[in-house]
């Protein structure tokens, strides 16, 4: 605690006692911010449970429609933009400014090609007719529990989507932020935190990936 | 300035996080029953884990900081098994 420069010093608001209070707190704020986060899709989570349990064959079937190349993919997109936002992480604790930008910018970048892919999948989902109440067909046995699986599916995957959108924004303002020298000498608790939002953002899809697009064996 | 992480360990996590992204899909194509949303969910909740330790910086961090981070999960897992001790034990599953 005692490690504080004279230049850090300068960056402790007035409530705080040192700049390691500081952090921690805001740390502690985001943790707090993301375990709502973590009940907000925990009632879709809830929903998918209960139906996957009462209807769970017509689960299989209807999750077998889904491209999992492309869900497959994206996780891979998801966890390298994680990588790249550890080493952001790092290189604003190290006040390495333009590493610090670029990994910013390359972060936003995987975010917009997870979002295309997404995209692609969802407009092939229309083609399919698997959108609920636009066009929806079903050759299979159960066609409005796979209906129910669909809504669930677009509840999810979108939900999840407007949280990588608002990542991206962010991380190109923090992006623009940084080449202007913004984070230099200590002051990189916003990068810090950012880095925990969009690394929950890929958690929460390293569990849609299995529940939706592997459920049961293909 | 604030002590960093090796990049090493960023790098490793990144790669057990991919070996465990081709272990889930390649389970799913073996018929294992019950076992294969087992194997899936155990596998991604490894995954959770290990972002939240190593790129979240669990490890390291303070034990308020733990805490914090146990709260939501503890709160969804009350919401889940509360609302599924109903469901799988009076006969809405036909």
């Amino acid at each position: 605690m005692n490690t504080t420069t004279t230049i850090e010093a300068g960056l402790v608001h007035q409530q705080f006692d040192d700049i390691g209070q500081q952090r921690e707190a805001a740390k502690l704020g985001m943790w707090i911010f993301l375990a709502t986060e973590v009940l907000f899709f925990g009632g879709l989570f809830l929903s998918y449970t209960v139906y996957r349990f009462v209807y769970g064959h017509a689960f299989v079937e209807a999750s077998r429609k889904l491209d999992v190349v492309i869900g497959g993919t994206n996780t891979a997109v998801l966890l390298i933009s994680s990588l790249l936002m550890a080493f952001a992480v790092r290189a604003s604790k190290l006040d390495q400014r333009r590493m610090l930008t670029g990994l910013l910018l390359g972060t936003a970048f995987l975010g917009c090609v997870f979002m295309l892919l997404k995209g692609v999948e969802y407009h092939k989902d229309y083609v399919d007719h698997l959108v609920p109440r636009m066009g929806f067909k079903w050759e299979g046995a159960d066609p409005g529990n796979a209906e129910l699986f669909y809504w669930i599916y677009f509840a999810m995957t979108g939900l999840h989507a407007i949280h990588v959108t608002v990542g991206i924004g962010i991380l190109l303002v923090l992006a623009l932020l940084a080449w202007r020298n913004t984070f230099s000498n200590g002051n990189h608790n916003t990068i810090e935190i950012a880095g925990l939002y969009w690394h929950f953002v890929d958690i929460v899809w390293c569990f849609l990936f299995p529940l939706l697009y592997l459920v049961g064996h293909r | 300035m604030e002590k960093v992480v090796d990049p090493k360990i960023y790098f490793r996590t990144a790669i057990a996080l991919l070996l465990l992204l081709a272990a889930t899909w390649m389970i799913a194509y073996i018929n294992l029953g019950l076992f294969n949303l087992i194997a899936a969910l155990a596998i991604a909740i490894t995954k959770a884990i290990v972002i939240a330790l190593f790129f979240m910086h669990i490890k390291g961090s303070s034990r308020l900081l733990h805490l914090a981070a146990i709260a939501g999960v503890m709160w969804l897992l009350i919401l889940i098994s509360l609302t599924l001790s109903d469901f799988l034990t009076r006969g809405w599953t036909q």
